[in-house]
């Protein structure tokens, strides 16, 4: 489920947060689903990370993980941030790598709903 | 001492056997009177008005009129149109309204109907709709029937709603009502457009008409007021700004108030090569027009070096921004235009403002503030624009005008390519949703009738809309509970107006509040696909107790069902097709499967086609 680009992004994040690498590679894209619905971020951005009028898009091809993890701890905009006590680093590691699983949208080109 | 008269007993400290009978004893009844009847009077003045309908939830209150209107006045102009719930009778005059520019009227019980009322009356007066309330009320406390009617009576039922209706009166003579139902229709049909209200005494429904009346009634002709049109002078500075700006923009809410605004603000944008964000209070601006740019709205006010705001609700929020994330407990105001930038407005509202509901939102000064309609400002606005724009700025706005069509092309693939992300999601994603539903109707006369549920604007962005009644607005006040109500009355003028398609995305927290519409719109035969957007929570909400959760660096509780505390609508999950399919609709759902999605709806709009109501149940993402 983990591509080289989370490994890559988890690494910077383990080394910036104190992590070890031996848990951003246990990064879990299914407990990261769970964390994802249970911390409300389908709320505002949907259950695939699509976002919508309420949130931007997530997924697929997060952002790189530093600047996802910068701004969901620090953010003062229209998102309320979620600190360390109530989202752990490793449930913010599980919705990472939950977001970069999410697979690519189909070309909306290819999609005659969308070229009537 | 004067004798005193037996018919005429005066109060005294010890009163003698008649006044102590008189005030201990059962009342006489009242004497009988003969001759033709005041409610036939007063259908006959409502009959001047071509009022279509009448949506009513029955009432002792206005029984004599409600006999009158069927037996007497044929149940034709206006028809009854049988409601379950005082607030869908003034939605679904809400909704008729904005597809046929023609008023209905509603009947209600002037205290306990008007109360359910309530809430409806408000989501008009914020959208500028007029709707005729007509509350009934047996005010005479010595002759009215004791118990239920009494308590369904009060010395001025009006208050209730004086704070959001235009005018209101309680006439006392036959007429007195054949006057302020006139002029009630007057003032509701005069721009800003609002809701206006009548208490109705049953006593004088019910009475004779006095014999002293008989030759002298009469009913006043009613002539359409001229909408107020903005200062001339006014008009020329605003022209002179407009033409002379390097980055200027027109930001409409509720100024096409007919199709011909349209076309106005399409020759407004032209003449200066402006970009238009429609705010969507009403159908301003065709979207397939290059000038269209919601989607680079924020940007473009950013920029803007002349902003003109055409009956804005909200000029505030126009050019500031709230942040809701203050860290102690208030948001954050910030401004978002470049400091100098001119504001001109032009808007009917403060005409009619009042103090206590907060409809007329934050102050906002203007460099020029016309108090006027737009839409009937807007000839003079062209005609100076045209006037004004110097001739060696011709090539500069050509320029302008190429490169928002550039723009224009590009942000429309950005909104497909976001259209397809979650495609093939379940539950279903609300893009694919609108376009499943778009591609069964993009052929037909279509009018989207209310979109109660947030579908992330997509038909906004991606259904072709270029006629008036491809897209109606909101509600107004954002009360909850207008979508269900207030679409099925717009379907109803759509019915009567030649055939054209309603089509109704409906989401499931608004149709909870009065479902007793869907009978109606199959009782009275009224055509309309709604799609439930069925997020299965009161989701605004959902997100707002998440907001307050991270703010207090707490985890939001969920339920032992893991779903939202208090603001999901789950376990168990309500079927609306079974819950329509009581009620006399075709129906089908819930649907999961965005696969299956395509199928139904097509055989939905071939029952919808023939003339029946039909209701698609869809489980959506929540936005």
């Amino acid at each position: 489920m983990k591509s080289r680009n989370v490994v890559a992004a988890l690494a910077i994040f383990a080394a910036g947060l104190a992590l070890t690498q031996a848990s951003a590679v246990a990064a879990s894209a299914e407990k990261g689903k769970v964390a994802f619905l249970q911390h409300g971020c389908w709320q505002c951005h949907g259950y695939q990370g699509q976002g919508g009028i309420t949130g931007p898009k997530l997924a697929p091809n997060p952002i790189p993980f530093e600047a996802l993890s910068n701004f969901v701890r620090t953010t003062n905009r229209a998102m309320p941030p979620y600190r360390e006590e109530i989202l752990s680093n490793g449930d913010l590691a599980d919705i990472y790598a939950y977001l970069d699983s999410i697979p690519k949208s189909p070309d909306p080109k290819s999609i005659p709903l969308l070229n009537p | 001492m004067p004798t005193r008269s037996p018919a005429q007993p005066r109060s005294a400290l010890r009163p003698d056997i008649r006044m102590a009978a008189a005030e201990t004893g059962t009342p006489k009844e009242l004497a009988k009177a003969t001759g033709p009847d005041g409610s036939d009077f007063m259908v006959d003045v409502i009959k001047t008005l071509d009022i279509a309908y009448v949506c009513s939830n029955p009432a002792s209150s206005f029984r004599a009129l409600h006999e009158s209107l069927i037996d007497y006045g044929g149940n034709t102009k206006p028809e009854f149109i049988t409601c379950t719930h005082e607030e869908s009778s003034v939605a679904m005059g809400h909704g008729y309204f904005k597809v046929t520019g023609k008023p209905l009227m509603m009947l209600c019980h002037g205290t306990v109907g008007l109360q359910h009322a309530t809430m409806a009356i408000y989501n008009a007066w914020c959208d500028r709709v007029p709707v005729i309330c007509i509350g009934g009320n047996d005010i005479d406390a010595a002759h009215r029937a004791p118990g239920v009617p009494t308590f369904h009576s009060a010395q001025d039922i009006n208050a209730l709603v004086r704070d959001f209706t235009k005018w209101d009166d309680q006439p006392v003579s036959l007429q007195h009502f054949a006057q302020s139902m006139v002029r009630a229709y007057k003032i509701a049909m005069t721009p800003p457009h609002e809701p206006v209200m009548i208490a109705l005494d049953l006593g004088l429904q019910q009475e004779p008409i006095k014999a002293h009346e008989r030759e002298s009634l009469y009913i006043p002709k009613y002539v359409p007021t001229a909408p107020a049109q903005a200062d001339a002078n006014a008009i020329r500075e605003a022209a002179r700004l407009l033409a002379n700006a390097e980055r200027p923009v027109i930001v409409a809410d509720r100024a096409a108030r007919t199709p011909a605004g349209v076309k106005l603000l399409v020759e407004l944008a032209e003449a200066l090569q402006a970009p238009v964000i429609d705010q969507g209070g009403r159908m301003n601006f065709p979207n397939s027009h290059y000038l269209k740019q919601n989607a680079r709205g924020a940007a473009l006010i950013s920029n803007a070096d002349v902003i003109i705001g055409l009956e804005l609700s909200d000029y505030w929020a126009t050019v500031n921004r709230f942040v809701d994330n203050g860290l102690d407990g208030v948001g954050v105001n910030e401004t978002v235009i470049k400091p100098g930038t001119k504001l001109i407005g032009i808007s009917s509202v403060g005409l009619v403002t009042k103090s206590n509901y907060q409809d007329f939102q934050r102050f906002q000064s203007l460099d020029v503030d016309m108090a006027g309609d737009a839409e009937a400002s807007l000839p003079a606005l062209i005609e100076a624009v045209k006037a004004a724009v110097p001739s060696d700025r011709k090539a500069a706005l050509e320029k302008r005008g190429a490169d928002l069509k550039k723009a224009w092309g590009e942000a429309h693939e950005r909104t497909r390519a976001a259209a397809a992300l979650a495609w093939d999601a379940s539950p279903i994603s609300t893009a694919r949703l609108s376009m499943e539903i778009y591609a069964q109707i993009k052929d037909l006369d279509y009018s989207l009738v209310s979109s109660s549920g947030n579908v992330s604007g997509w038909p906004n962005r991606l259904w072709k809309m270029d006629k008036h009644h491809n897209w109606l607005g909101a509600s107004g006040g954002y009360g909850v509970g207008y979508g269900a109500p207030a679409a099925i009355g717009a379907a109803l003028g759509n019915r009567d107006t030649g055939g054209r398609f309603s089509v109704n995305i409906q989401s499931d927290g608004d149709l909870m509040y009065a479902p007793g519409v869907l009978w109606t719109a199959a009782r009275h035969k009224i055509p309309i696909l709604s799609v439930m957007h069925n997020n299965r929570g009161y989701h605004q909400e959902v997100m707002h107790v998440q907001r307050l959760a991270n703010r207090r660096n707490r985890v939001a509780a969920l339920g032992m069902d893991r779903s939202p505390i208090g603001t999901s609508i789950e376990n168990p999950d309500i079927d609306y097709a079974s819950l329509a399919k009581s009620m006399g609709y075709w129906s089908a759902g819930p649907i999961k499967d965005p696969a299956e999605l395509g199928p139904t709806l097509k055989k939905a709009v071939e029952v919808v086609k023939s003339g029946q109501p039909a209701l698609v149940d869809v489980w959506t993402q929540p936005r």
